[in-house]
């Protein structure tokens, strides 16, 4: 089936140390996935292993029958944003005209076509006003929001984004989170990497819950139960709730 | 005004000339990318690895650029390997590496007695380019500007978000290793005019001045081409009048610009930038 995303048995280690342990799961198209789990849990390792960004020790995994590598073009990822250069001399439109690149291939110049489509995707995401500002001058929540539309240029059939939500404010979150319904609405297949367990249920259809080795894959309402939850935080979560905390 | 004479009548001039042109362009074009890539320290060392292939080249009776971009190129690796495959840090493997190439240099050209001495390939001396060392500057200045054009857009992106490059599939190690090899192409063109020791100068210091002056990244290039350019000239200008070392001169001229853009720059320099905090605060 076309979107589907299937890992079996993969090991990940970092200087000989494995950081994820045998972890397995399958989902199809339509679906916006939540990869969660505590802090060095190896959430984003587990999404750079599936991209095959980073080398794995052991496993299998194939995109609706493919390899990573046929479909990369298909493949759009949104980096945490500590991991770029804000000082970087590019503004706000031409980082999102970089979404076109896949799709345009060596020696091709992005057209007035690719302009006016990076452009539509800004303004998806509210930010067309911003377009000829440097990237630095943003907020946080404004950058991620140019991140993701650079993602939409892309035109992909899988969506993966490393903890989009981290420091951001409430318009800007409530904003990608609509968008990224709509791009699952849309049959595509998104992978978020998410740390906050607070809005888990209403974010997310379906849940990879990790602590090194998996814990639990599938609906978010049966992941988030507190006999699962417990064994990735070690934490009593009925007592949370109880206090209130809600998760 | 004597000097533009001069450079009509002598021909010694014009080589000179040409050449430190085509060096500063191509030095400020690639160091662009250096700088934005971190890879600052990475061009000090290529440029000093360079120096036991120009030996080599000098003891077979071939140019030397042969065996300074082999040698380049080899050092580029090495430190890929070290890097890869110990907990060594990056800036260490750098040291390591580019150490030991420069060391088994200076022993290979004290032992090559040729006419070139090491004061001449350590700190340059574009008065004494030769006719085929011209061609070669151009020919290299040619394949760098023409590689850096067709590559722009993997350049860019490679440079920007690396990670998010290798997803979609851009082989990001190979474009790693082509900036690597043409930096040892821009190292040595670069050799006879500013020398081993004042190239990563050339690569860093009008790069820089650019990267203060704009938020485009094809400007800042242009910027830093023509920056490099006029360093270069001017620098030519002085020594050949003033009968000082060209390579030091052309880096002092690259310096002083920097200077500028680094305290009047409109939106980066230290002086607008204390104005408007000062402003905000009496706002506040």
């Amino acid at each position: 089936m076309t979107g589907t995303v299937s890992v079996k048995n993969l090991h990940v280690s970092y200087h000989g140390k494995e950081v994820v342990k045998n972890i397995s799961f399958e989902f199809n198209s339509h679906k916006l996935i939540g990869i969660i789990g505590p802090n060095g849990a190896g959430k984003s390792t587990l999404m750079k292993a599936v991209l095959n960004l980073i080398p794995k020790d052991k496993g299998k995994i194939s995109f609706a029958g493919d390899s990573v590598e046929q479909v990369r073009k298909n493949i759009a990822y949104v980096p945490q944003r500590s991991d770029i250069d804000w000082d970087f001399p590019i503004t706000v439109i031409d980082t999102v005209l970089i979404g076109r690149y896949p799709k345009l291939g060596l020696f091709r110049r992005p057209k007035k076509s690719d302009k006016a489509f990076a452009y539509k995707c800004l303004k998806q995401v509210n930010m067309e006003e911003f377009a000829d500002r440097q990237i630095a001058e943003l907020s946080g929540g404004q950058q991620q929001r140019v991140f993701l539309a650079r993602a939409l240029a892309q035109e992909a059939e899988y969506f993966f984004l490393d903890e989009p939500f981290v420091g951001i404010d409430v318009a800007s979150e409530k904003t990608i989170i609509s968008i990224l319904k709509k791009l699952r609405d849309s049959g595509k297949t998104v992978f978020v990497v998410h740390h906050d367990l607070t809005k888990v249920v209403s974010y997310f259809d379906e849940l990879i819950l990790i602590n090194k080795q998996l814990i639990g894959a599938g609906p978010t309402q049966e992941v988030i139960k507190p006999e699962v939850m417990n064994k990735a935080y070690n934490i009593d979560f009925d007592l949370l709730n109880q206090m209130g905390v809600g998760v | 005004m004597e000097f533009i004479n001069d450079l009509m009548q002598y021909e010694f001039l014009q080589k000179a000339f040409f050449t430190s042109i085509m060096v500063g362009i191509i030095s400020g074009v690639i160091g662009s990318f250096i700088i934005l890539r971190g890879m600052a320290l990475m061009g000090d060392a290529i440029s000093h690895a360079v120096l036991p292939g120009v030996a080599i080249s000098f003891m077979l009776g071939i140019n030397y650029f042969y065996g300074a971009v082999l040698m380049g190129v080899l050092a580029a690796v090495a430190i890929g390997v070290v890097t890869q495959h110990s907990r060594i840090k990056n800036d260490s493997s750098i040291g390591i590496v580019f150490t030991a190439f420069f060391a088994l240099g200076i022993i290979f050209i004290s032992k090559a007695q040729t006419a070139t001495d090491l004061t001449q390939i350590l700190f340059g001396n574009v008065l004494s380019v030769r006719t085929s060392d011209m061609w070669i500057t151009l020919v290299i200045g040619g394949i760098v500007l023409l590689t850096v054009v067709l590559f722009y857009k993997e350049l860019l992106v490679s440079s920007f978000d690396e990670t998010m490059a290798q997803a979609y599939g851009l082989p990001t190690r190979a474009i790693h290793y082509l900036v690597m090899v043409l930096l040892t192409l821009v190292t040595v063109a670069s050799l006879q005019t500013v020398g081993v020791v004042l190239v990563v100068a050339m690569l860093i210091t009008p790069a820089s001045t650019a990267y203060l002056l704009t938020n485009k990244l094809w400007i800042m290039i242009l910027l830093s081409a023509l920056i490099g350019a006029f360093s270069s000239v001017v620098g030519l200008y002085f020594s050949f009048v003033y009968n000082l070392s060209s390579g030091a001169v052309i880096v002092l001229v690259a310096t002083f610009l920097f200077v500028l853009a680094f305290i009047f720059a409109p939106k980066q320099g230290v002086l607008w930038r204390s104005i408007r905090a000062r402003k905000s605060k009496s706002a506040a």
